[in-house]
């Protein structure tokens, strides 16, 4: 249900099958009258190398959020292990302010079944998953039809296309779970267990889904590559900029006249996503900040947005492109409660695993739910930062990174609006410089 | 030879194997790296963030319990960053925390206080609402505080990976994430408390100790498990004669961490309120109360008398007491009163296994061998049942080596899961069933075989030949059921051996012939109970029992002399490996003596000259005469386990392989004494059952 | 679904399994814990730990609509707390609370995936999306009267 008008500066290139208004999902007919599985068949005459090759040359990197190049991380896949080798598709979208992966699989699925294909392909995997979230069981059940469609026509199964290759592919459900997405998380998740991540090294490259070698690749991610297999890695590379290359899917969210999912290269504007693909901040009010890649990257303010939206640019500005999400919030948006709110999140969705991310999401949602609501003190401002600063690059997971980044983030740079609401009602305030509360 | 590499902590410079975890390394220099989730031996899980090292070029503090040492590292545990990271993680775990540490049971014992206090920032800047969630009881055993919980794992992994047991599992996530019990609301486990021990804080406490005592009001005696034949160490906490718990606080003997549920909870039975605390003399059918100086003349003048007309004796020992008792009883019994009618209830065959054996040195496995031979034969025995610290050893060793276990078993035993392989067999037909093991068998450098109650006679002899055809290293245990069941045997309380298994210069009566005969004049018990199940023939037999309870035999007698129990005496016992180890004593019961110095009494009132009574002295002569027995003193007074020799050459008579039965007790039973405690009772009783609202 | 995970770990269908049959049965019971434990054989306490982690499986009740409406930030930032407010207002329960009638149950859920059409709910599996109290009004007497 892609709801939103595509627009004219989009570069359509996972979503290029797409129509608006939408009818159903693309179909089996429908994918291979329109070049469907032709990158498959193009991967079937390559070896496994000349496979990673040609991602490599493409620079595709991760869409799951951490842009980890993909041809490299298919490259690390044991091939020579004796065990078997698995694919498994991040669906999981969790990363607030994410909502793209439900429309490549809403609309074509057969476009992911064909990444699978190409991965599985260059790994030498057998078999795979696709990890979907719980609540989206509409798209589980899309998915499913297509998956059983690909067997139908030999896409899926053995002997694939008579090319002598196995693969099996099936879904498999989530239960309501963020920390799920982590990719090692989600991999205990698919044994059975709960999704608490795992030690790291070894990598899922080594050991992976059931022990063995496996390669987790978000949704968008899969969906990239057959295209790339197509027309060639330079051609996919050329349409970003020259050090990020492709398209990625945005997610615009929040205060923004066309919230919408939309495709654009690499290197987009930030400002001119907003402006022109988004229409500008809603009821004719001024821009505040940006979340520009999930509720866990930093905070750009209104100032920092005019740069090309790709990895890098983003890393320089302090941010990250993360997930896609753009979130845009107004002039009147109150920062307080807005981190609160994030905090609540992660509070919530901590798996407790570790003490700094359990203990230190759970104290931030409590001091940021009473300041919100007017009873803060002036030591909290700067607690908040050091128990952010504290939590950040020491917990077990990204989940403490992912909590404490946009904590730190709007801290700094909306210090202002936390002190108004200092003391604003009757509550203790110790002086500063008396003592602890609490003496152990 | 693994690869070497060296690294620098702190300034010092450290050669270690490559791969060496960094908290290891380090503490092999004397440099202590703070941590809650790593334990030694169990799985790695990163998960509390207290041992955070800062490295040279690595920008993020990296946990120093799962960093393999490499060339050249640089790690720095002291630096500001690594003391601040330190800091706030406490204050972290202290804001959900009850802080309710003048109530703890782990009060000064506790890892989280001590952690507070040496790397704690010393205030908390939380003034929140704590998260809290109520205490729970999961069995009569073990409860659970989820507000202290700091959620380290240890209790999961020991009870999995440790136990094979796996009852413990983490629930809901956050900070409400808490540890949950196998059975929804309750437990049904092994019992074994080891849980308890390995938690660093209070979360998990003991049914029988919870809010009983601080740690710093008792005093802590180690000595030696009163129960089962594997002989672990128990620490006994005492308050004014009172044992408060049992645990392996110094985790010194040689079950190390190990202790299971009779270890930690059956000493209650030492406080029962059943226990016997003045000497019952018959007087016109009845048991009445009577002095020690009147029972005891009373006993001496029947023996005097009986031994003088040429009357006959029937003299039953005890698995439970220890090595100088059943000297000293045997003694009493062929010299002082010229008996040979003695003998004790054996429950495996080892006099068989040191026949067949003869001529070998080092063939009998000690505990420790178990957890370093390369592969393992259990025959006829459901060891986790029977032998934990035994099956616990073994898991451990397959843990941490791979080595093998191999079952031959009746029915599914434990050892099944991690088994190489797992073979059932009819019973009686577990030599046959030996040739199918016999080529994996011989792979491995060293085995150790143990063999259960249906291994006896000749089949110890087929045994011992089967596993000399294995060309392989072979060491053997003959498992047997209670803390001195082998100590009886090496004592010579048997009708056939005096001590070290020389033949007996004359063979008496068995126990069973003795419990038929319808002629004995005197029955002397000491820390048995043979009329549990049977009958004694003589009707006019003067019976006279030592014991800790009123047990059947003790009801049948005419006098009975209440005896101290193992948690409340010194000496020595021997395990089912032929270990000695220390007895010492802990508790005080009023009105009792121990079974040594009754019969030292006894011995005095009948003017009989069978050297003193002291432990020590009984000891000395031990070792100065008993085959086997001349161990290392300094070995057995620091609470070492000093393994004895099997004797060198062949026994001059076979055993009475007859005689030879298990009573085939399980985790929560002991004997006659297992039912005087409160506590394995309950756990009999608990699953599924008493907890479940 | 067992056949969808390698031979002997068919522990994996173990979320799956629990949330499909929790769909049909409408909360896990005690029956389902059993059934699940002895066809995928693991333990009570491996189930237990999944059961406390996964918000989506309940062991209460809830209404036949399970009413779930998405406060996370970009539902926040148009209008998805208000929604919330409204929802309990004209439902007169709170959190994972249900109706006298059982018909419809509420949650306040964290980001569901829909943050370009918020606020978004969901009843059940149905999406819905930018929401308005009045939208939601209208569609909450559709459930009542769908029953
Ligand atoms: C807390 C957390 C949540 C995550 N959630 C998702 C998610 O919902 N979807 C996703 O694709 N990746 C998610 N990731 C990133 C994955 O761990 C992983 O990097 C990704 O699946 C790799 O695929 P890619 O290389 O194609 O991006 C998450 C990471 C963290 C730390
Ligand atoms: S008492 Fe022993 S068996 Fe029971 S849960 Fe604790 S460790 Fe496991
Ligand atoms: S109960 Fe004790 S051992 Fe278990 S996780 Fe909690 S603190 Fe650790
Ligand atoms: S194994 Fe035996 S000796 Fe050790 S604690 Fe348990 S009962 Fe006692
Ligand atoms: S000991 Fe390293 S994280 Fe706990």
């Amino acid at each position: 249900m892609l709801l939103n008008q595509p627009h004219p500066l989009e570069t359509r290139v996972l979503t290029r099958r797409f129509e608006y208004p939408q009818k159903n999902p693309i179909w089996v007919d429908e994918f291979v009258a329109k070049q469907g599985y032709e990158g498959f068949r193009k991967a079937l005459g390559m070896s496994p190398d000349e496979i990673i090759e040609e991602v490599k040359k493409s620079s595709l990197r991760g869409r799951g959020g951490a842009g980890f190049p993909t041809g490299l991380k298919w490259s690390f896949v044991d091939r020579k292990s004796s065990k078997p080798k698995y694919v498994v598709v991040n669906g999981d979208e969790g990363e607030p302010g994410t909502c793209k992966d439900r429309v490549l699989i809403e609309h074509d699925p057969h476009r992911l079944i064909e990444g699978c294909l190409i991965c599985a392909r260059a790994i030498g995997a057998e078999r795979g998953w696709v990890y979907i979230r719980g609540e989206y069981r509409f798209h589980i059940d899309i998915l499913d039809k297509a998956i059983a469609e690909a067997y139908e026509r030999g896409y899926l199964g053995e002997n694939i296309l008579g090319s002598g290759m196995t693969f099996h592919l099936s879904t498999h459900t989530g239960a309501g779970s963020y920390e799920c997405g982590e990719e090692s998380a989600l991999l205990e998740s698919l044994e059975g267990k709960r999704g608490n991540p795992r030690l790291k090294p070894p990598f899922p490259a080594t050991v992976g889904a059931f022990q063995c070698p496996t390669t987790v690749n978000n949704v968008e991610t899969f969906c990239a590559v057959p295209d790339i297999l197509l027309n060639g890695g330079d051609w996919y590379h050329a349409l970003g900029t020259p050090k990020n290359g492709g398209t990625r899917m945005v997610c615009l969210s929040g205060h923004i006249n066309n919230p919408g999912v939309y495709e654009v290269p690499l290197g987009f504007n930030m400002k001119r996503l907003i402006e022109e693909i988004g229409g500008g901040v809603w009821k004719g009010r001024k821009l505040k900040a940006v979340i520009p890649g999930g509720s866990s990257s930093p905070i750009l303010t209104a100032d920092e947005v005019d740069i090309p939206a790709d990895y890098d640019s983003l890393a320089k500005a302090g941010s990250m492109l993360g997930s896609g999400a753009t979130m845009v919030c107004d002039e009147t948006t109150d920062m307080v409660k807005l981190l609160a709110r994030v905090m609540k999140f992660y509070a919530h969705e901590s798996c407790g695993w570790c003490i700094p991310c359990r203990e230190g999401t759970a104290w931030l949602a409590k001091i940021l739910a009473r300041m919100d609501e007017g009873a803060g003190m002036t030591r909290d401002i700067d607690m908040i930062d050091q128990l952010a600063t504290s939590m950040f690059g020491r917990t077990f997971c990204a989940l403490g990174d992912a909590a404490a980044m946009p904590t730190m983030s709007i801290v700094r740079k909306f210090r202002n609006e936390f002190e108004a609401k200092i003391g604003s009602t009757e509550v203790f305030v110790p002086a500063p410089g008396t003592q602890p509360l609490v003496v152990l | 030879m693994a690869e070497l590499v060296t690294l620098t902590i702190d300034g010092k410079q450290i050669t270690a194997e490559k791969g060496t975890l960094v908290i290891e390394a380090a503490k092999k220099i004397g440099i202590e790296i703070p941590a809650f989730c790593y334990y030694e031996g169990y799985s790695l899980q990163a998960a509390c963030r207290m041992c955070l090292v800062e490295v040279e070029k690595m920008p993020k503090l990296q946990p120093g319990c799962t960093l393999p040492a490499a060339e050249g590292m640089v790690v720095m545990t002291d630096s500001p960053k690594v003391v601040e990271a330190r800091k706030s993680t406490l204050e972290f775990l202290l804001t959900n925390h009850p802080l309710d540490c003048p109530v703890c049971d782990k009060g000064g014992e506790c890892e989280l206080q001590d952690m507070v206090f040496r790397y704690g920032a010393g205030e908390s800047r939380f003034t929140e609402i704590k998260h809290h969630a109520n205490e729970k009881q999961w069995s009569p055993m073990v409860y659970y505080d989820p507000a202290r919980c700091i959620l380290c794992y240890r209790c999961i992994r020991v009870c999995d990976e440790g136990l094979g047991v796996g009852a413990l599992g983490l629930t809901h996530r956050g900070v409400h994430a808490e540890i949950t019990p196998s059975n929804g609301d309750h437990l049904e486990c092994d019992e074994c408390g080891m849980c308890i021990d390995i938690c660093p804080v209070g979360a998990l406490t003991s049914g029988s100790y919870r809010y009983k005592s601080r740690p710093w009001e008792m005093n802590h005696v180690g000595t030696i498990c009163a129960h089962c034949s594997n002989g672990c160490k128990t620490t006994l906490s005492i308050r004014n004669g009172e044992i408060m718990r049992a645990n392996n606080r110094d985790q010194s003997g040689i079950n190390g961490e190990f202790l299971c549920a009779k270890g930690r909870f059956g000493y209650d039975f030492v406080h029962s309120e059943e226990r016997l605390q003045t000497p019952l003399v018959r007087k016109d059918g009845e048991l009445v109360e009577a002095s020690w100086s009147e029972a005891l003349a009373l006993v001496a003048k029947k023996f005097g008398d009986v031994k003088a007309k040429g009357g006959k004796f029937g003299v039953v020992g005890s698995a439970r007491t220890t090595n100088e008792e059943a000297y000293y009883l045997q003694k009493f019994a062929r010299q002082g009163l010229g008996t040979a009618n003695i003998d004790h209830r054996r429950s495996g065959d080892v006099a068989s296994l040191l026949n067949a054996l003869a001529g070998k040195r080092d063939a009998l496995a000690t505990v420790a061998d178990l957890y370093t031979t390369k592969a393992a034969l259990v025959i006829g025995s459901d060891l986790s049942q029977q032998h934990p610290l035994l099956a616990f050893q073994l898991r451990a060793n397959y843990r941490h080596h791979g080595s093998s276990t191999y079952t031959v078993t009746r029915g599914p035993v434990r050892e099944d899961s991690y088994a190489a392989r797992s073979i059932r067999f009819e019973a009686g037909d577990e030599i046959g069933a030996l040739d199918q093991l016999r080529e994996d068998l011989s792979k491995h450098a060293s085995v150790v075989i143990l063999f259960g109650d249906s291994v006896k006679g000749g089949d110890v002899a087929k045994l011992v030949a089967f596993g000399d055809s294995l060309g392989v290293g072979v060491k053997y245990v003959c498992l047997m059921d209670y803390s001195n069941s082998r100590g009886a045997w090496d004592m010579g309380l048997t009708h056939e051996y005096g001590p070290g298994y020389e033949a007996a210069e004359q063979r008496g009566l068995s126990l069973p012939e003795m419990l038929a005969a319808k002629d004995l004049d005197v029955f002397w018990a000491v820390g048995a109970n043979p009329l549990a199940d049977a009958e004694l023939g003589s009707n006019d037999a003067f019976v006279v029992v030592q014991e800790l309870f009123l047990t059947e035999t003790a009801r049948r007698a005419d006098v009975v002399l209440p005896a101290a129990s193992a948690y409340e005496k010194n000496g020595t016992v021997t395990n089912t490996c032929g270990e000695v180890q220390r007895l010492k004593a802990g508790a005080k019961v009023m009105g009792v003596k121990t079974d040594l110095e009754i019969m030292g009494l006894l011995a005095k009132e009948m003017g009989l000259d069978l050297g003193i009574w002291t432990p020590e002295k009984v000891f000395e002569e031990i070792r100065r005469t008993v085959r086997g027995y001349n161990v290392q003193l300094p070995i057995i007074v620091t609470g070492g386990a000093a393994p004895t020799q099997p004797v060198s050459g062949q026994l001059a008579v076979l055993p009475d392989v007859s005689l030879v039965r298990s009573a085939e007790d399980t985790l929560f039973t002991s004997g006659s004494l297992g039912r005087y405690s409160k506590m394995l009772n309950a756990a009999m009783e608990a699953p599924g059952k008493l907890y479940k609202e | 679904m067992i056949g969808n995970y390698p031979t002997g770990r068919q522990k994996g269908a173990l979320i799956p399994m629990l949330l499909y049959a929790q769909d049909e049965i409408g909360q896990i019971t005690e029956e389902l814990i059993d059934e699940v434990s002895k066809r995928l054989s693991v333990n009570r306490v491996e189930i237990e730990e999944v059961l406390g982690y996964y918000t989506m499986l309940h062991r209460e009740k809830r209404g036949k609509h399970h009413v779930q409406i998405c406060t996370n930030v970009s539902c926040m930032l148009r209008g998805g707390e208000e929604l919330w407010e409204h929802a309990c207002g004209k439902l007169g329960i709170g959190n994972k609370q249900t109706t006298a009638d059982g018909s419809v149950s509420l949650e306040e859920v964290e980001c569901i995936g829909a943050c370009s059409w918020a606020p978004a709910i969901l009843v059940n599996y149905d999406f819905h999306f930018n929401v308005t109290p009045e939208s939601l009004d209208a569609l909450i007497e559709g459930l009542r009267t769908k029953q």
